[in-house]
């Protein structure tokens, strides 16, 4: 205290203007404050991949299952031992069985989401404004179970009404996913129509084209990259989702051998079983390596979806 | 071919499609609600769920629900608040060290919620001892929240024209100040929308909840407020079943013999109430919005 007074006594001036205003102060508080959350969403998402890769390596350094034969290998047996008295560990039937209904269900609601998209947005802007913009928001927000609920009451009494079997199967889970990622490409590639610039279209018109040559020659390849990253979104959900596919795919850990055979994906096997395995054990280290191959490709999919966000094929009028 | 045949054709195609469309998606909304709007009484909605006997409600399931959602948006919102507010106004939009963080919340927002739920049940339930609880759960759905919740914050902020910010800069206002007394009001009626919008996802939430919060609802004792107590509905270190766990447990198990009726019911509860979240994000939105500009709504 004696100390600060000397200080202040020699220049009491120089002191007022070096010392930091409560205004500063507080600025500064401010930003190390909305820092330190920012830093704290990176801690999250760091600890996140550290943890899950640290216990999904587990059963390679552990447990000693060979990668190349956890990854190809084609049967998944974790519990009882085959005629050597091995468990055999092979995640190649939900690989595929991941990979088939997320393939499939963009595949089939690619057309009908960029039809739906076209139609809200070049043939009848005003209804689709007003009316199907909030519905597809709206059916966006519908809880996965809620899908997975009707595929289970609607859609696999369907299949085996028809088809004969079980019902249950890669195609019941296609026709969920395709109904659960149809709102999401539906509203991602609507948005990627209205960036569109108007002059695009006006350009269009006044050569002559037909509304049909407008869309396809000039909007729809406008607007490539922004579908595309619309249809990886929807992948991304379809390829991550477990429960709603869970619920009607039947979970059977074999290679799927027809789209009515019950199979298994990665997020279903993972759901079924991290309940019913302790922790440690060979059987549970093996779930957590299927959530590290989840995790890569969710990341997968992160990076091409900002390798197109970085093209684009609209110039903004370069006057 | 003609190519105002090929136009006709094409546009017939489109129509068709969409017409295709409209009609699985209006049958998705008439299955749930024709399903489950039956089977939803006062009685439904306000006892207990049985496992074994038919007659089941969902009260318990219900409340958890609110009860998680508040729970996370408390440990979400400031966070998600803070990191939006050093994105648009702090931070340099040209620094590599901001970019990192940015992609980390893009990869945040696109993992699989299951993936979050896993991470959630190994860090809190299991190494930090936490058992199958309602901060689990809230904890789980706050990573899933987050993303969302800073994406929607920072774009409010972005849509405030930057002729506030000089504004306040010029009347000697620090950056901080004029985040605080400006820019923050100026945005809060579209952060509102933001938040209740992501509230309506999460409340559907149910795969990052399956391991943290976990499957099974303890009957509450509603006369019973304190939150030591272990049925009392404020306890957060209780296990908590949410409505959309409540859906898939029902139906994977399957000893309740009235399993479908309970959960198309849940299932109509949980789609009225996603709806009613959509139309109070615009009405909050605009309600605010009116209040804090003396204007006539947007």
């Amino acid at each position: 205290m004696a100390r600060r007074n000397k200080k202040n006594s020699q220049d009491p001036i120089k002191e007022s203007l070096l010392r930091k205003s409560i205004s500063a102060k507080k600025d500064m508080f401010g930003r190390s404050l909305s820092l330190s959350a920012l830093i704290l969403i990176g801690v999250v998402v760091f600890s996140i991949f550290f943890f899950v890769l640290s216990r999904g390596l587990m059963a390679f350094t552990l447990d000693g299952i060979n990668p190349f034969k956890f990854i190809f290998g084609t049967v998944w047996n974790p519990t009882t031992p085959d005629s050597n008295g091995n468990l055999q560990f092979g995640a190649f039937p939900m690989i595929v069985g991941s990979f088939l209904v997320t393939l499939l269900s963009a595949l089939v609601a690619t057309p009908f989401a960029i039809a739906t998209a076209l139609f809200m947005v070049e043939l009848q802007s005003n209804w689709g404004k007003k009316i199907m913009h909030p519905v597809v928001e709206l059916l966006v927000g519908i809880p996965s179970v809620v899908y997975g609920f009707i595929g289970l009451t609607v859609v696999v009494p369907l299949l085996r009404k028809t088809f004969g079997g079980s019902g249950f199967g890669i195609l019941a889970g296609t026709i969920v996913l395709f109904v659960m990622i149809l709102p999401t490409i539906t509203s991602l590639t609507v948005d990627a129509l209205r960036n569109v610039p108007n002059h695009y279209r006006e350009l269009a018109l006044a050569i002559g084209a037909t509304r049909w040559q407008m869309i396809y020659k000039v909007i729809l390849r406008a607007a490539t990259p922004g579908i595309l990253t619309a249809v990886v979104f929807g992948m991304a959900r379809a390829f991550g989702e477990a429960l709603a596919v869970q619920m009607v795919v039947g979970n059977a850990p074999i290679m799927p051998n027809g789209l009515l055979e019950s199979a298994s994906t990665l997020t279903s096997i993972l759901t079924q079983g991290i309940g019913n395995t302790s922790d440690g054990s060979v059987q549970n280290d093996v779930l957590w390596t299927l959530a590290t191959l989840l995790l890569i490709m969710s990341l997968f999919f992160n990076l091409i979806i900002r390798f197109i966000g970085k093209r684009t094929n609209i110039t903004q009028g370069g006057h | 071919m003609n190519t105002k045949v090929t136009n006709k054709i094409a546009i017939g195609i489109i129509y068709f499609i969409s017409a295709l469309v409209i009609l699985i998606l209006a049958a998705l909304l008439i299955s749930i609600l024709g399903q489950g709007l039956p089977h939803v009484s006062w009685h439904f909605l306000i006892s207990h769920s049985s496992s074994f006997e038919s007659g089941g409600g969902i009260s318990d399931q219900l409340f958890n629900s609110f009860y998680l959602l508040i729970v996370s948006m408390i440990i979400s919102l400031p966070i998600a608040l803070g990191s939006a507010i050093y994105l648009n106004e702090f931070a340099d939009p040209k620094s590599e060290f901001i970019a990192v963080f940015r992609s980390a919340i893009e990869v945040l927002s696109s993992l699989p919620s299951v993936v979050v739920g896993l991470f959630g049940f190994l860090l809190f339930v299991l190494k930090f001892h936490m058992g199958f609880s309602v901060l689990s759960g809230a904890i789980a759905l706050t990573f899933f929240n987050l993303p969302l919740l800073t994406r929607s914050i920072e774009n409010s902020l972005a849509a405030i024209p930057n002729l506030q910010r000089e504004a306040g800069l010029a009347l000697g206002l620090s950056k901080w100040e004029t985040t605080e007394k400006v820019i923050f009001p100026a945005a809060v009626p579209s952060i509102v929308t933001g938040v209740v919008l992501a509230a309506g996802r999460v409340f559907g939430e149910a795969a990052a909840l399956l391991f943290t919060s976990g499957q099974s609802a303890p009957q509450l004792n509603w006369y019973n407020w304190n939150p030591l107590n272990s049925n009392s509905p404020l306890n957060l270190m209780r296990p908590a079943e949410t409505l959309a766990v409540h859906i898939w447990k029902v139906n994977s198990e399957g000893t309740m013999p009235d399993a479908v009726e309970v959960s198309a019911g849940s299932s109509a509860v949980l789609i009225v109430m996603v709806f009613i979240f959509n139309l109070s994000a615009r009405f909050f939105g605009n309600m605010l919005y009116k209040k804090m500009t003396s204007g006539t709504g947007k």
